[in-house]
């Protein structure tokens, strides 16, 4: 029996870097990374160089700075006295508020239309194609500064409503007042009792959760479904109105009222506001629409056809069948446009709205002239929410991934 | 007891028509609109809608005035019609904002071979001309910009001698393609940095080619969206498909430059990018370079661009029937000879429909450089607008402005979901 | 090969008579007159076209007719939504491709039916469905998704939710056609112990083995009418259309 004679080993060579499966993806790496390096060194060894020749050096101070500027809309306490700093978390919460309210009128109506655009009726489902193509084929910023134009010119300045022959008059009772100068709303005022109403109203929600609780468990049980909707409405209505009026009405209303040449009291909501946030939830509930549509029509008509032929009524189908496999499908691009539509608000520049790139980006940009730093800033606050929702997105689908072999 | 079931029919039963309810207008009226209580009512209630709209749409829309000179004089003259004279004083600056007016033909051009040059690439039968879509960029860059033919053609001439000199070595003197690409890199960037120059000003000597030259700031309009668009998505081409293959890649410290770019990309506005371009991009760059400033936001329109196009690209990549990458590797093609061969013209002819949603997008996305004061068509809406003669109005201008980006827009996704529907039967 | 008769009763499961449908202009079912007796088993026939799949549809209003009647069980087909749920509630339908629903598990797809339908409690719901599962002989399995079981095995729990309702009636539309060959035995024996347990069934397949094993009747169908029907030894020995006879030869020729 002779012995198994072994391979003769190589010799190392050079070339072997690059030809060697075992060296080859390392060597590919090493030279990248190099010349990533390198490339990265060289733009910073330019930018001090820039800054050097500028005079200016690279610190965040300028956040404890005074800013020395007004912002007319915020939702914090806020002056000309206050730090840089203040201003951004300014913008920062103006961003997030157009953002949030933006979101939910997209939500709402990208499901109406998507969801009528399915419609077996054609002149429905043309007429909701029409919305969807006409809004998405145009551009935001057009959409942004042809509502804010509408808004400003279409609408009535304050003194048109007044006199005995107003040329233009309130809304729902003498409540509402759309004007060039932006939109009064009533507001609400909390009395002494209001923080009652709060906690009943909390209660309230806390008892409909417990009993649809109990619902599920008695459908369990004895197969009997209650009518929990409806009972839910009652219970979250019923009580704390009740409450409100054996109270005596502890939550009024201020009325805007016309003084001078202007409203005072009441919310007021500038055109600024509400064009970005009307046109940018338009915009983005055409996109809505399509995800929802294409996400009904990829349930398989033959899962609607086996629930049917099971005797399942077009409603139960609908919530048991359709609507979970649906969701899946729609939630993660639903959350994507989510994430559009906070990173289109940044276009609210255009209308003069105080968004985060208009204080940190912006006013105090130009002011302190720190733009390097600014926009570092600025853009670390939207890699933060992009990444934030990016991860939200990625766990929803590691969770309610339907399970395959 | 069985009762006897054998049958044979004897008679054929021919085919008949249709109850008259159920085909034809009427059918259709009923199944579409009128099937059912709920249906009905919406059926007039959208009905209704339309011709609200309509009723007054249409007046408006008709008996608009054309030819005043501004929007006092619409007003005078009737103030329930629209006003298009807007259009018509302004049309030229909308299509190519503030370049020279004798020079009209030199963007109009550059639009139509546009067109042409998109055919091969778009229509596989007319591929033949793929060298006219190679040449288009140089001629656009010289038609739009103007300056001597041969200071744009010299790149051409440097990067094709560059290639010859590599396909020479390849064939007659060495065998390694590495060693032979660094040396035709060589020779190219010697060319470039010291025979271009001299060769450039002697040709202009023998054969003087010139066009007047237009500086960048006189360009806006659609003009400059449609530049600033197609050189961004062309251009991202090939940088997405870099980034696309790279994310996939194996490799960690690619996979995450890769990864971190197109992250950092996709996870801020463009605005902000714009914003970078225009203020901070020279910072980065050796002091005193003073780029375009249109170069500059091209740049940085491709940067964005290629991240979202490496996304769709690798959606592209994922949707190929599993094991082509096997195929290819036990047939013993390199790895990119399977990306140029197999992989990528599969993966790319998936994507096409997602390529050309971020080409509409990009467009769109365009009208973004209004905010740092580039003319596009809504910045000059702007500038328009502040004009004495037209202050006021807007409806006019705008519907003009937004019917042309729906008309390109929609049209081109139009497109696109004829090539979906293509590729679905193709297989 | 023993062929088990069991007593067809002279009670009427469905009856069909004049029936007439129509998809737009396409004259799919033409004056199609069929009474099935309790206990009856029958396959359907024909290529493909011909409209056996639409007649069994109509038989569960998945696919409404124009013209004629269905009776089903006694009560008549018509627009009637609360006829529907009836008829619906006592025929069983399995289709090619199984429409499981992949978000459930295979016992809640089984008991899903019962609590919604009939408003069964989840305890006696999953008893029921066990005792189906067991009965395709796949109780093993009730708790994955049906993405994790092999096509055969979907099958057989498409037939066992359809099951859990107690239907007097089932269809199968050719729910053998999308299977691998090495499946379909499984989901055939399946079928064999439900005929020979006395179940009324319409089964539109191509499987002429079972046809000869299991049916009491086998019905041809072309261009939309009944061309020809007769027991199956009769009809597969002596075909007498001539349409007949060119389908048989194609489908038992390999």
């Amino acid at each position: 029996m002779s012995s198994p004679t072994l391979p003769p080993s190589e010799s190392f060579k050079f070339s072997m870097l690059l030809s060697d499966t075992r060296y080859r993806g390392m060597s590919l790496q090493v030279i990248t990374f190099i010349i990533f390096m390198a490339v990265f060194f060289w733009l910073v060894d330019n930018t001090i160089k820039n800054l050097a020749l500028l005079d200016k050096d690279v610190s965040f101070n300028f956040l404890w700075l005074r800013a020395g500027y007004d912002i007319n809309q915020r939702l914090i306490p806020y002056t000309s006295d206050s730090t840089h700093g203040m201003a951004a978390l300014v913008g920062i919460l103006n961003t997030l508020l157009v953002a949030f309210v933006g979101c939910i009128i997209a939500t709402v109506l990208g499901l109406f239309v998507g969801i009528l655009r399915l419609s077996k009726n054609w002149i429905v489902a043309k007429l909701m194609s029409a919305y969807i193509e006409g809004f998405r084929n145009v551009p935001v910023l057009l959409w942004i500064v042809m509502v804010f134009a509408l808004l400003t010119e279409f609408t009535p300045a304050p003194r048109a409503f007044k006199g005995a022959e107003p040329e233009a008059t309130m809304l729902f009772f003498e409540s509402v007042a759309i004007t060039n100068r932006g939109t009064y709303f009533p507001a609400p005022v909390l009395a002494e009792g209001a923080y009652w109403l709060l906690l009943c109203f909390g209660l309230s929600i806390v008892a409909v959760i417990y009993f649809i609780r109990y619902a599920n468990k008695q459908k369990k049980d004895t197969g009997k479904s209650l009518p929990t909707f409806w009972i839910s409405v009652a219970v979250i209505i019923f009580p704390t109105l009740i409450l409100f009026f054996a109270m005596g009405q502890p939550v009024s209303l201020e009325y805007p009222y016309l003084k001078g040449f202007n409203f005072k009291d009441g919310i007021h909501l500038r055109n600024s506001f509400l064009a970005l946030t009307l046109a940018l939830a338009f915009y983005t509930s055409a996109f809505i629409a399509e995800i929802v549509r294409a996400g009904i029509m990829a349930v398989s008509k033959g899962q609607s056809e086996a629930a049917a032929s099971l005797g399942l009524r077009p409603n139960k189908i609908m919530s048991l069948i359709i609507l979970p496999q649906a969701l899946r499908i729609i939630v993660p691009p639903l959350i994507s446009n989510y994430l559009n539509l906070t990173k289109n608000s940044s276009l609210a520049i255009a209308v003069g709205y105080m968004d985060v790139r208009g204080t940190l980006g912006g006013i105090t940009l130009n002011q302190t002239g720190r733009e390097l730093e600014s926009m570092l800033l600025l853009m670390g606050f939207y890699l933060a929410v992009s990444l934030l929702i990016s991860s939200f997105i990625n766990y929803f689908n590691r969770s309610f991934q339907i399970v395959v072999r | 007891m069985m009762t006897k079931i054998a049958f044979v029919r004897k008679k054929e039963i021919p085919p008949s028509a249709p109850p008259i309810t159920e085909v034809g207008l009427i059918g259709w009226l009923r199944q579409n609109l009128f099937s059912s209580w709920l249906n009905s009512i919406l059926t007039v209630l959208s009905v209704y809608f339309i011709v609200i709209i309509l009723w007054d749409f249409i007046p408006w829309a008709y008996g608009g005035h054309w030819n005043t000179k501004s929007l006092r004089e619409c007003l005078d003259l009737d103030p329930d019609v629209a006003c298009f004279s807007v259009l018509t004083a302004r049309w030229k600056q909308l299509l190519f904002g503030l370049y020279p007016a004798e020079e009209y033909w030199r963007p109009t051009l550059t639009f139509i071979f546009l067109l042409l040059a998109i055919v091969p690439i778009l229509f596989p039968k007319f591929f033949r001309f793929f060298w006219f879509s190679i040449i288009y960029p140089g001629l656009a860059v010289w038609l739009l910009w103007g300056g001597s033919f041969w200071s744009i053609s010299i790149v051409y001439i440097g990067l094709t001698l560059g290639a010859l000199f590599f396909l020479t070595l390849i064939r007659r003197y060495l065998k390694n393609y590495m060693i032979a690409a660094i040396l035709a890199f060589l020779f190219t960037a010697v060319f470039f940095l010291f025979i271009s120059n001299p060769l450039v000003g002697l040709l202009n000597v023998i054969l003087p080619i010139s066009l007047p030259f237009v500086e960048s700031l006189k360009m806006g309009g659609f003009t400059l969206s449609l530049i600033v668009g197609v050189t961004g998505i062309v251009a991202s081409f090939p940088i997405g498909i870099l980034l696309a293959l790279g994310r996939q890649s194996n490799l960690p410290v690619i996979k995450m430059i890769c990864v971190g770019f197109i992250e950092f990309i996709r996870g801020v506005p463009l605005i902000t990018l714009l914003f970078v371009a225009s203020v901070l991009l020279n910072y980065f760059l050796p002091p005193g370079t003073n780029f375009d400033i249109v170069l500059r936001v091209v740049i940085m329109v491709t940067l964005f661009s290629a991240a979202y196009m490496a996304e769709v690209i690798r959606g592209g990549l994922a949707g190929l029937p599993l094991g082509q990458h096997e195929a290819s590797a036990s047939l013993g093609l390199t790895y990119w000879q399977s990306q140029r061969l197999i992989i990528m013209p599969q993966a790319l002819k998936i994507s096409i429909p997602g390529i050309v949603n971020t080409f509409i997008g990009l467009f769109k996305d365009t009208t973004l450089v209004s905010i740092i004061s580039l003319r596009d068509p809504v910045g000059l809406a702007s500038t328009i607008r502040a004009d004495q003669k037209w202050n006021g109005i807007y409806w006019e201008l705008y519907v003009a402005i937004g019917l042309m980006f729906f008309i390109f827009c929609w049209g081109m996704s139009q497109y696109s979901q004829y090539l979906e529907r293509k590729l679905k039967t193709d297989k | 090969m023993e062929k088990t008769k069991i007593n067809i009763t002279d009670e009427v499961a469905i009856h069909i008579s004049d029936m007439n449908k129509w998809f737009g202009n396409f004259h799919v079912l033409r004056d199609i007159n069929l009474e099935v007796r309790r206990g009856e088993r029958i396959v359907v026939c024909g290529p493909s076209g011909s409209g056996k799949s639409t007649l069994i549809r109509c038989i569960n209003r998945l696919e409404e007719h124009q013209k004629g009647s269905i009776i089903v069980d006694g009560t008549e087909l018509t627009t009637d939504l609360k006829n529907i749920d009836k008829i619906r509630s006592e025929v069983g339908m399995v289709f090619q491709h199984f429409n499981l629903f992949p978000h459930l598990t295979t016992l809640e797809n089984c008991t899903l039916a019962p609590m919604w339908v009939r408003e069964t409690p989840e305890k006696e719901a999953t008893e029921i469905a066990m005792e189906m599962l067991e009965k395709v002989k796949i109780p093993e399995q009730a708790h994955k998704y049906p993405g994790q079981l092999s096509g055969g095995q979907q099958q057989r729990v498409a037939i066992a939710r359809s099951l859990c309702m107690k239907p007097r009636i089932m269809l199968f539309d050719e729910v053998t056609s999308a299977l691998d060959p090495e499946m379909i035995k499984e989901v055939l024996d399946t079928m064999i112990q439900l005929a020979e347990e006395g179940m009324t069934m319409i089964c539109v397949t191509h499987e002429m083995g079972f046809a000869r094993q299991v049916a009491d009747r086998v019905i041809f169908m072309d261009d939309g009418q009944i061309v020809e029907q007769n027991e199956p030894e009769e009809f597969f020995k002596n075909p007498k259309s001539d349409r007949t006879k060119l389908f048989l030869s194609q489908i038992l020729g390999h």
